[in-house]
């Protein structure tokens, strides 16, 4: 039997003398599509620092695909998996275009002194059609509209032709048209693909119609967790949200 | 224009220009597209103070700028990257502790200070044979190391964590340049001087900013606008008697000033497909 994508034992975050991951245990199955969802300030993208390697925990374990990565195998683990963050404000005049930041994906593949070949030109090609961008490749990075930049992001993810997808709160800051078409294809990618995601979100609106399990995130601890229909129960999630943390316990 | 290079001294003013022109544009592109800009000023006056320190201890000040220079290098990115600064904070406490170093060794210095002077403002038509030897292998590593590793500093330099993301060692990479960047510094300090190393460093690469969005012409036009400034200075010294530094500072300015104005980026405020 396969391992777990994903193993998070005991893991806290500690910065700012503030505690931000409470001793959080969690397994995530090979293919499983996992929504993470939860209030602001919860710790989801924390957890997605953890699991991408960009934040060391203070204590506990974390193995993702078989690495460990807080050690000098981290970028070789960081190169198999496809993050998409929340879209971010680009200088319009950053010197890169649409495609070369798409081929940035092959870079930690390839390692130093290795120059890209037809083969990751033709990724490039593939992840840019995937997401319909294709007719936008020579444009500058920084004149892409929140939607577009965030459809360049997953296909750069996708170029990296990862064993595990993170979506970090893809949405966040876009329109609610273009939110919808970026849930639509992010469920495209994990029924063509079949690869482990995980998808974070605060609002339930977008969280993908397709994620069998549900965990749902608050003050840095796994609040409850299990299949789809019954974590999303409107009592339960009145509850997460609530504003007391003592008025709410898990259902 | 011919009798210009009659001389050796213009020769090996030229040869300097030419290297410094090359090495501050390139490694003025990493500086203006990161928004480091301090990082020049901050790394300039390191290889200053450790220059002043070579001269009033006795040895090499060119070792002592490389190693201070160096070392604010090994500071910066540290401090930004840990200290929950942002880099420009980093840069500016690193900065402002070697002025003070800077200022101290000047007042140590026993006698005349002309040594600390010609520092500060760089002599590019006394530059030395070795001065000028340091400045080539300088430049041509800078050179060799942009070729051999153009995708990495591209990832880096116009997204750092999405090169992280994607699993290229950012911090090493970022780290390289900003040593890069002090060796180029220090090297580059008897000839175009503490205080004007900056505007060689910021100036050509922020002109070439204004032109192109493609990286690798960035490069190619900060090197050549870096050039061209150093050249351009030493014509208007040569011809009209004027200090070298300050013309070639001014050169840079202006070539800035007439990117900015013919800029097709200034002029596009939407993408027309």
């Amino acid at each position: 039997m396969q391992p777990d994508a994903i193993v998070l034992e005991n893991v806290s975050v500690t910065a700012h003398h503030a505690t931000i991951l409470h001793n959080l245990s969690l397994r995530v199955a090979h293919g499983s599509f996992v929504g993470v969802l939860g209030p602001n300030g919860a710790g989801k993208t924390t957890l997605l620092n953890v699991i991408n390697g960009l934040i060391r925990p203070s204590s506990g374990e974390v193995t993702v695909l078989g690495k460990k990565p807080f050690q000098w195998e981290g970028h070789r683990l960081r190169s198999e998996i496809g993050r998409v963050a929340q879209a971010e404000p680009v200088d319009r005049r950053l010197p890169i275009t649409v495609r070369e930041t798409v081929l940035v994906a092959r870079y930690g593949r390839l390692g130093w002194l290795r120059r890209p070949g037809p083969g990751d030109h033709a990724r490039v090609n593939e992840a840019l059609a995937a997401v319909g961008m294709e007719s936008f490749a020579t444009r500058p990075l920084g004149h892409l509209s929140g939607g577009e930049y965030q459809r360049v992001a997953i296909a750069r993810a996708l170029a990296q032709d990862p064993r595990l997808f993170l979506f970090d709160e893809p949405t966040a800051s876009i329109d609610p048209r273009v939110q919808s078409e970026i849930v639509a294809l992010v469920e495209e990618i994990h029924a063509a693909r079949g690869v482990t995601s995980l998808y974070v979100t605060h609002d339930l609106a977008t969280l993908p119609k397709t994620c069998e399990t549900v965990i749902l995130l608050r003050e840095g601890r796994i609040w409850a967790s299990g299949p789809r229909e019954a974590m999303l129960e409107e009592a339960r999630l009145a509850a997460l949200y609530a504003r007391n943390s003592a008025t709410g316990t898990p259902a | 224009m011919g009798a210009m290079f009659e001389h050796t001294f213009m020769q090996h003013a030229a040869l300097a220009g030419l290297c410094a022109g090359i090495s501050c544009g390139l490694m003025g592109v990493f500086v203006v597209i990161m928004h480091l800009s301090m990082l020049g000023i901050c790394i300039a006056h390191a290889a200053f103070a450790g220059a002043m320190l070579g001269i009033l201890l006795g040895f090499e000040p060119l070792w002592g700028a490389l190693v201070f220079s160096l070392a604010a290098a090994a500071f910066v990115g540290p401090l930004a990257d840990r200290g929950q600064l942002n880099p420009d904070s980093a840069v500016g406490i690193v900065f402002s502790f070697m002025l003070g170093l800077a200022f101290l060794f000047v007042g140590l210095t026993p006698g005349a200070k002309t040594h600390a002077l010609s520092l500060f403002w760089g002599s590019i038509l006394t530059v030395s044979t070795t001065d000028l030897a340091y400045l080539a292998a300088v430049t041509a590593l800078i050179v060799v190391l942009l070729v051999l590793f153009f995708k990495e500093i591209q990832a880096v330099v116009c997204h750092r964590r999405v090169a992280f993301a994607v699993g290229i060692p950012a911090t090493v990479v970022f780290y390289g340049l900003l040593f890069a960047t002090g060796a180029t510094v220090a090297v580059s300090l008897r000839t175009v001087g503490g205080l004007l190393i900056y505007s060689l460093l910021l100036n050509p690469a922020a002109a070439a900013f204004q032109l192109t969005f493609s990286l690798k012409w960035m490069f190619f036009l900060a090197a050549a606008f870096g050039v061209f400034s150093c050249w351009l200075g030493l014509a208007g010294s040569y011809f009209w008697d004027l200090p070298t530094g300050a013309s070639i500072v001014i050169a840079s300015s202006l070539l800035f000033a007439a990117a900015l104005a013919v800029s097709p980026k200034r002029r596009m405020t939407t993408w027309r497909r």
